[in-house]
């Protein structure tokens, strides 16, 4: 009884999870009606524009403030000359989720697009042209701008601490036994966000009370650390962060430029409203960035894998350090007596990169995934039956058996929708029309990581219900699906629910990043149903008016606004307990969070398959047909869970043919900052596309079963399109995108 | 200086007096006007986030200078619905979930209302999908938005049909 889960006690989940409804917020959306940071528009409005570095390295030695303060509607300039204070240094890291920022403590320039002042107007067009008169001219060192230039230094972790290494096995001795040995090296690109959505801000005071609307994805650690930096009580900021225009975890960390839009509203005594540009999204907020990877697989005869080595060099800024965990991607998703896994790490004069939908996931999935091809193709072997041959029955860096895993379902739906069997083994085999047709596939994996949240679930005397959580909802669906899973908690219609979110003075929903937010501030919320529920039992089996009257306390289930016995049919409504007893509200609370080390290795696992059309002359690539099959626990909303699915395996398109931020050698500036240049996914370079899920039961992973769906597209279709170049071409790629120019 | 600017804004005329010359339509909407519903995604016409209908056109409004368009009928996301009831093309977007963040959304639903005017693309998924491809959408609800846009397409032409 799978479906009847009964984590609460008397409540179960599945009368409103697991229905594919249409978004809560969808007639917000499609009307305009749904309110985005920079469309604020309070009172006094004064907007802020920030002028960017033109160089990568080096000193700001002028700036033409008198000019920019002459324009009309300007009304002030703020440059690292007459910077306002924080109350603590922005290069200070109080926590492993702080970036280092940049607030104009300097005149140095550490990269380009790096803030370095920010004027003030009373209209968009004055700020505008105020930045623009500034003028700047600077003391200029060479920049360093890509892996080779970089300077290389050692560090012991990659990113939010973790080990930049791992070991498991002997793998010399792996090596020794083995029969092949196959060495891989693929390049990735650095790559941008790009939320539709640029950063923005609007902050105002009321006297010592900031608020701000401010896309965010960590809306209580926003605050906790905003407030830090200003050296005022969290309790004195009020952060909205109802809608984000995307996210990706562009929007999961506080920058610079934020502080400098506070601090001037505080200044002027006016609400001031700041909103990045589209080149100026490149650098002061985050990037994947570009790695070198190099794996090594030794194959036994029969091409069991033996050892696997995944090798990662990769970029940070030169002041902070977040490394593209590439190497981590091949600890658990094929089988291996020994593994050996680094990175290696060299400090450029770029923005400090930061977590990118996927992060190191992405990277070094689509590396292993080519890696695992070459093998195959060295061994003879079918791609999918050699991935089978290998397939992980436990997590090779830990020993430890999956919490669920059900690839092979995936492996064998997705194959069968797209036809995979009779593919030909050698390449160049098919074509379609004048064009070259190959097939390739890829394993996807993603952790299911779970956060801390909490959450409020309040039932009304009318029997409807109030939730609370400060969830972010950047498209992934979180005003509807974590709605859902209250309403199951609550036993009651999900249309009976009210839900309050997206804003700091909810309970913390912790953040909406990691494909975790659904478990976290899910699992939270539903704590919080049950507990209203609870108390709603205690209420009826303990009133003599009551049909439920001793019935005790577990013979009692929650659904439909009504308390049920267990022993016969009688049942009572939530409305008729609570006038009874006397009460307006009953309030509930729950919290979430995985404790202890955990003792199974916790994944959602899938199966991607591609098709690709090349043309032989031009090398132009089309992703003809793309066929995903995905196990990820207990799917709460189909319709938006697909649309997960496929917007990441989308991202999986960009990052295999599109997506490359690309730097001028000399100055270190950009190339391609904007989407002219830039290029990402447009609706014609989608096809044929397709997210199935297989069901899978996952006991271990939490209460509600849920994992998450929101990164794991990515990862797998990458490879697989790499994999489908090489089957129509024969010619394998080694760097990503992959260009039409070395295909001819 | 003042310009006088006069802009029938769905299906309003209404006097904008601007102090000045150099503001688009799409920060005369969103900052003077106050209609937010339209989006800033690129401010140079690369991305469609803005996209309104002017004279019945589908136009990036962040390429469009105000001043050069007095006189002009514009049409943005907010004058769609009739009341209560949504336009086919904004239901169908809330049925085949077409958009998650939402951002582009407004400029996805203005530049099919364009499409289907224009009556290129009809039921062909290939045409719509190129019709629609000067619209970026970063969560990449492309599928989705084609859907959208075919049942539109399909209702529209019904409704057409029984009406005439």
């Amino acid at each position: 009884m799978a479906d009847m889960m009964t984590a609460g006690g008397h409540v179960r989940l599945g009368s409103n999870a697991g229905q594919g409804l249409t978004r809560r917020d969808g007639v917000l959306k499609v009307t305009g009606g749904a309110g985005y940071a920079a469309d604020c528009r309070p009172e006094g409005l004064l907007h802020a524009v920030t002028a960017s570095a033109g160089i990568a390295r080096g000193r700001v030695t002028h700036l033409d403030v008198a000019a920019a303060e002459a324009h009309p509607g300007v009304v002030k300039v703020y440059t690292h000359a007459n910077a306002l204070p924080l109350a603590l240094s922005p290069d200070n890291k109080i926590h492993p989720f702080v970036w280092r920022m940049d607030a104009l403590q300097s005149d140095e320039v550490r990269y380009a697009g790096q803030p370095i002042a920010l004027v003030v107007a009373h209209s968009l067009e004055a700020a505008t042209e105020g930045a623009r008169l500034l003028a700047p001219q600077y003391d200029a060192q060479p920049a360093r701008v890509t892996l080779d230039d970089a300077e290389p230094y050692e560090t012991d972790t990659t990113a939010f601490g973790r080990p930049s290494g791992h070991s498991s096995g002997d793998i010399e001795a792996a090596r020794a036994a083995a029969d092949s040995h196959l060495t891989t090296t693929v390049e990735t690109p650095s790559q941008y966000h790009n939320p539709l959505e640029p950063h923005a801000i609007t902050a105002q005071w009321h006297g010592d009370q900031l608020e701000i609307d401010t896309p965010n994805q960590a809306i209580g650690l926003a605050k906790q650390t905003i407030a830090a930096f200003l050296g005022i009580d969290p309790s004195q900021i009020l952060l909205r962060s109802p809608f984000l225009g995307g996210g990706f975890g562009a929007k999961a960390i506080v920058f610079g430029a934020q502080f400098l839009t506070i601090l001037a509203a505080r200044d002027l005594g006016q609400p001031v409203k700041m909103v990045l540009r589209r080149d100026q999204m490149y650098g002061p907020v985050g990037h994947r960035a570009p790695t070198r990877q190099t794996l090594q697989l030794d194959l036994d005869a029969e091409g069991h894998i033996l050892a696997l080595e995944h090798d990662t060099i990769t970029t940070t800024s030169t002041f902070d350090q977040f490394l593209e965990s590439a190497s981590n991607a091949s600890h658990s998703v094929y089988a291996t007596s020994a593994l050996r896994t680094e990175h290696h790490a060299r400090r450029a004069d770029i923005g400090t990169p930061g977590p990118m939908r996927a992060p190191g996931e992405a990277s070094g999935s689509a590396a292993l995934e080519i890696a695992m091809d070459v093998a195959a193709e060295a061994r003879g072997m079918d791609p999918l039956a050699f991935r089978r041959l290998n397939y992980a029955k436990i997590d090779p860096s830990t020993g430890l058996a999956f919490s669920s895993k059900a690839l092979e379902e995936c492996y064998a739906k997705a194959a069968e929708a797209f036809g995979w069997e009779g593919r030909p083994l050698a390449p160049r085999q098919m074509r379609e029309g004048r064009l070259l047709k190959g097939w390739g596939m890829g394993t996807a994996q993603f952790p299911c990581p779970m956060f801390q949240a909490a959450a409020h679930a309040t039932l009304r005397a009318d029997g409807s219900a109030v939730i609370e959580t400060s969830a972010a909802d950047m498209g992934q669906g979180a005003w509807t699906a974590l709605a859902q899973i209250a309403a199951d908690g609550l036993g009651i219609d999900v249309d009976k629910v009210e839900f309050r979110s997206g804003r700091s003075d909810l309970p913390d929903a912790g953040v909406a990043g990691g494909s975790g937010h659904t478990a976290t501030a899910g699992n939270a919320l539903f704590n919080a149903g049950a507990d209203a529920v609870r108390q709603m039992v205690d209420l009826a089996t303990n009133d003599p008016a009551s049909p439920l009257f001793g019935a005790g306390n577990l013979g009692v289930t929650a659904r439909g606004g009504r308390l049920h016995r267990n022993d016969d049919d009688r049942s009572e409504s939530y409305e008729d307990i609570l006038a009874r007893a006397g009460l307006e509200l009953l309030r509930g609370e729950g919290k979430a969070s995985r404790e202890g080390t955990p003792e199974r290795a916790m994944f959602s696992h899938g199966g991607v398959f591609a098709e690709v059309l090349v043309d032989p002359d031009l090398g132009q690539i089309r992703v003809s047909r793309l066929i995903g099959a995905f196990a990820a626990g207990r799917i709460i909303n189909p319709r938006l869970a697909r649309s997960q699915l496929l917007g990441g395996m989308i991202w999986g398109i960009g990052f295999a043919l599109h997506e490359e931020a690309l730097h001028d050698a000399r100055t270190g500036r950009f190339v391609n900052n904007d989407f002219a240049g830039y290029h990402v996914p447009v609706n014609a370079d989608v096809p044929m596309i397709e997210a199935m899920t297989v069901h899978e039961d996952d006991p271990f992973v939490n209460a509600l079963g849920i994992k998450g769906v929101g990164e794991i597209g990515v990862t797998g279709t990458v490879g697989a399109i790499a994999n489908a170049v090489w089957h129509a071409t024969g010619i394998r790629p080694a760097r990503f995108p992959i260009h039409p120019e070395s295909l001819i | 200086m003042t310009f006088n600017l006069n802009l029938t804004i769905n299906g309003t005329a209404q006097q904008i007096a601007l102090d000045d010359p150099r503001v688009t339509l799409l920060d005369v909407l969103r900052e003077r006007v106050g209609l937010t519903g339209t989006k800033k995604g690129c401010d140079r016409g690369q991305c469609g986030a803005c996209t309104v209908l002017i004279d019945g056109q589908r136009m990036n409004a962040c390429l469009a200078l105000a001043l050069s368009y007095d006189g002009a009928e514009i049409t943005t996301i907010e004058g769609l619905a009739k009341g209560e009831t949504l336009h086919p093309v904004q239901a169908a977007f809330v049925a085949h979930d077409g958009f998650q963040c939402g951002y582009c959304t407004p400029g996805q639903i203005m530049s099919a209302v364009g499409l289907i005017a224009e009556g290129e693309a009809g039921l062909d998924p290939e045409r719509v999908r190129e019709g629609m491809s000067g619209n970026l959408c970063r969560c990449a609800a492309y599928a989705g938005i084609t859907e959208a846009v075919l049942e539109a397409t399909r209702e529209m032409s019904a409704q057409e049909g029984t009406s005439a």
